[in-house]
């Protein structure tokens, strides 16, 4: 049993991916169990350490030790690690991701190339609890600026970090801030885009649920920079444990005197309210955005006037995405040369990567810009799950691109990227191995956004649809004369009319894969044929009488009564029946089912 | 999460809604949370309601009709006890979301944006929840659950289907009614 005073602690990660995996029931246990005995020992919640490949996570901290992490963690394993780890002492070795000589090759691995600066405090704190984050130097950055800097230091500052959005588009913060800040007029807002709509992404998720005070410092310190008083941070509504935390850190900030009139004795007011999305993806566009704050249906508008001189209610408004804020303190703190210093000459400091997919180790990683996209994949996401190939990344989501194999020596930053026909995107990276086909990716993408299109401009309306329902009739082996011609012909024509960025960039998709996977496309219409044996219209399903014990099971669930054949004979399948569902590859017990 | 019967409220009486319009000082500004609230009283945005806010807000039927339609947060029909998200974002796309879907419709025998007749569950997609490391994903009731087969997610629903909704509910964040 441990002597000292200071108890010993147990970290759950409890969000949303922790929860998804089981982690709440592993926090109700061992909250049962100490409450039961009385037992000395102190739970806590945390949010996301990335690690999201081992959740449910329990992190064991007893006083003068280090950080013990044990992975894949069940309610009954949970009741174990308290008893002998926590309070025995021991660490089980075979339970542990991390932690004294205890740390998996896969772990080092996955954290050994990382650089957390907008991720340093997630996974470490208790996202409910202001002192943890101001044990951890928090609001200390606030504390400074308005001691020490007038708003044009500031904003200097962050000039010389070379911090750039990272909602995706790579505008200069300091440059927004300054424009703002020149900008006529009494009354300025300022914005926090926290609408991560991109399918893939889970960044700024991970932020507000595990650190959300790194937010609202950002924001605090970009207000006094661009003279704003009153801001929105707009979040989606598909995010509830984000809309919570913030919340909850949001009343912790005004009691504390960190948010409202005269902030800190300081002649420094601003306050901050949530507003939350009802899911549109197009509101991550700015002027939408600002729209839907305004309570009216988030269709953007062209720009100019660009929101820095005319944005909420026709006021300067200053919008910025939830990891940029989140640099914010720590470029403060530790100065924008310290930031500048990583990074490449164009792409400076870190930027955080949703690695999610065909991937072995999916998680949430930040490196420092310029990094190689294979050292991202292989080094860090441990390359593809279950021994397949690699076929491409997906970056950008709807907007971005798929990059080929040929292409993973890209370094990470916004022009290298770009390059490429991707974008950099908000971080979503989305790993698809040899049986993801990639004609079937273009037309999922295109579905999103013909969904998502706002319908105000033609060319994104109608074009995404058609361009949609020219993919729909390659993937169902129904093609006509001139298809892959008329559908570059309306990408560019899209990309060069449409009004927003959402129509400008819906193309991308489907411009990449023609670009890299074009083989793909000609084997769908050519040959009748899907490569990656996915689109279901042109598989067709073969028994292989050398392999066929005629077990009879594939008979039994097929559904369409497609499969006869005698008891112990091989079976045959009647390719006018089969409805192609695959139920009998997946129930053979001997891969006698082939596709073709 | 007490919901008043939809015909009860076709007749034009709005104390749930009347409170929720004064909190925000009847702001047309304030639209869209307005709509959010009314959805979590009643469970979603009866036809009357909307006329009441447009009413009290001084904003046009159409525009307010506009906004509901426009947010797809947004149902003018009721749902079941147990709205089901499945996730149709792209790491769960690439990881057989569909399949997922395909296999919940099937085990309930209703098709996407449809209610069981029992009003138990009404089936949904999403554009992503953000739980892509542990796709496929679906929600019930602001719960997740991660690493589905399609065998599993039949699992969840017939467990669920044994149990009270309410504890269902327990779980689910307060604010997630429905959404």
């Amino acid at each position: 049993m441990p002597k000292e005073r200071e108890p010993v602690i147990l970290r759950v990660g409890l969000g949303s991916c922790g929860t998804a995996a089981g982690g709440l029931k592993v926090y109700e246990e061992l909250k049962a169990a100490i409450e039961r005995d009385s037992l000395p020992v102190e739970l806590k919640k945390t949010g996301c350490i990335g690690l999201c490949y081992e959740e449910p996570l329990v992190n064991v901290l007893r006083p003068g030790e280090e950080v013990y992490t044990y992975g894949h963690v069940t309610p009954e394993r949970a009741i174990t690690i308290l008893r002998e780890h926590a309070l025995g002492g021991k660490p089980i070795p075979e339970w542990l991701v991390a932690g004294g000589a205890h740390t998996s090759p896969s772990t080092a691995a996955f954290l050994g190339k990382q650089r957390r600066i907008a991720l340093r405090n997630c996974g470490q704190i208790d996202p409910e609890s202001l002192s943890e984050y101001e044990a951890r130097g928090g609001y200390a950055a606030l504390r400074r600026v308005l001691t020490d800097m007038t708003p044009d230091a500031v904003i200097e500052e962050v000039l010389a970090s070379g911090l750039r959005g990272r909602g995706g588009a790579g505008f200069p913060t300091g440059l927004k801030w300054k424009f703002t800040r020149q900008a006529a007029g009494q009354l300025k807002y300022l914005v926090c885009n926290a609408d991560e709509g991109d399918p893939g992404a889970f960044m700024d998720r991970s932020v507000l649920e595990g650190d959300p005070h790194s937010v609202i410092e950002g924001m605090l310190i970009a207000a006094y920079a661009i003279g704003a008083s009153a801001g929105y941070i707009y979040v989606r509504a598909e995010y509830p444990l984000a809309v919570k935390r913030l919340s909850i850190a949001l009343d912790q900030a005004r009691s504390a005197g960190y948010l409202g009139e005269r902030i800190l004795g300081f002649p420094f007011s601003f306050n901050l309210e949530i507003k939350q999305g009802a899911g549109a993806f197009v509101c991550g566009e700015e002027t939408a955005l600002l729209a839907s704050i305004e309570g009216r249906r988030g269709m953007p508008r062209l720009k100019p006037p660009f929101p820095a001189n005319s944005g909420l209610w026709q006021k300067p408004t200053c919008i910025n995405n939830v990891e940029t804020f989140a640099n914010v303190p720590w470029i403060i703190l530790n100065g924008g040369a310290a930031f500048a210093a990583l990074g490449t000459p164009k792409s400076k400091g870190t930027k955080v990567f949703a690695l999610a997919g065909k991937i072995a180790r999916g998680g949430l990683v930040e490196v420092p810009m310029g990094i190689p996209l294979r050292e991202v994949i292989f080094d860090i996401g441990g390359g593809i799950r279950g021994g397949k190939k690699f076929k491409a990344v997906q970056l950008g989501g709807p907007s971005g691109g798929c990059i080929p194999e040929s292409l993973l020596d890209t370094p990470v930053d916004y022009e290298s990227i770009t390059a490429t026909g991707a974008i950099m995107g908000s971080g979503g990276m989305v790993v698809m191995d040899e049986d993801t086909c990639m004609v079937d990716m273009a037309r999922f993408f295109l579905d999103f956004v013909q969904k998502e299109s706002c319908g105000k401009c033609i060319a994104c309306r109608l074009g995404t649809k058609r361009m949609l329902e020219i993919l729909e009739r390659i993937t169902r082996g129904e093609r006509r004369e001139g298809d892959l011609e008329t559908l570059e012909e309306l990408a560019s024509r899209v990309k060069e009319t449409a009004l927003c960025g959402l129509g400008q960039t819906a193309p991308n998709p489907v411009l990449t894969t023609l670009r890299y996977f074009r083989h793909e496309y000609e084997a769908h219409i050519r040959d009748k044929k899907c490569p990656a044996h996915h689109c279901q219209a042109l598989l067709t399903f073969r028994i292989n009488p050398e392999v066929c014990t005629g077990c009879g099971l594939c008979a039994r669930v097929c559904p369409a009564g497609a499969i006869t054949g005698e008891r112990r004979q091989p079976h045959a399948i009647d390719p006018e029946k089969c409805i192609r569902c695959r139920s009998c590859y997946e129930a053979c017990r001997f891969h006698a089912i082939q596709i073709d | 999460m007490t919901q008043p019967t939809a015909e009860a409220r076709e007749g034009g009486s709005f104390p749930e809604l009347e409170a929720i319009l004064a909190r925000h000082g009847y702001n047309p500004g304030a639209l869209i949370a307005i709509l959010q609230e009314t959805q979590e009283a009643y469970g979603y945005l009866p036809p009357a309601a909307l006329r009441h806010i447009a009413a009290r807000t001084r904003l046009r039927p159409a525009h307010v009709y506009g906004v509901a339609t426009f947010y797809t947060q947004f149902r003018l029909q009721p749902v079941g006890k147990r709205v089901i998200m499945v996730c149709q974002g792209t790491a769960c796309h690439v990881n057989g979301g569909k399949a997922i879907l395909q296999a919940l419709s099937e085990e309930l025998g209703i098709k996407e944006g449809e209610t069981t007749p029992d009003g138990e569950f009404t089936l949904q997609t999403v554009a992503c929840l953000g739980c892509c490391s542990l796709a496929p994903v679906m929600m019930v009731n602001g719960e997740a659950y991660g690493q589905l087969t399609p065998e599993k997610a039949r699992r969840i629903i017939r467990d669920l289907r044994g149990s009270p909704a309410s504890s269902a509910a327990a779980a689910a964040p307060a604010n997630e009614t429905g959404r």
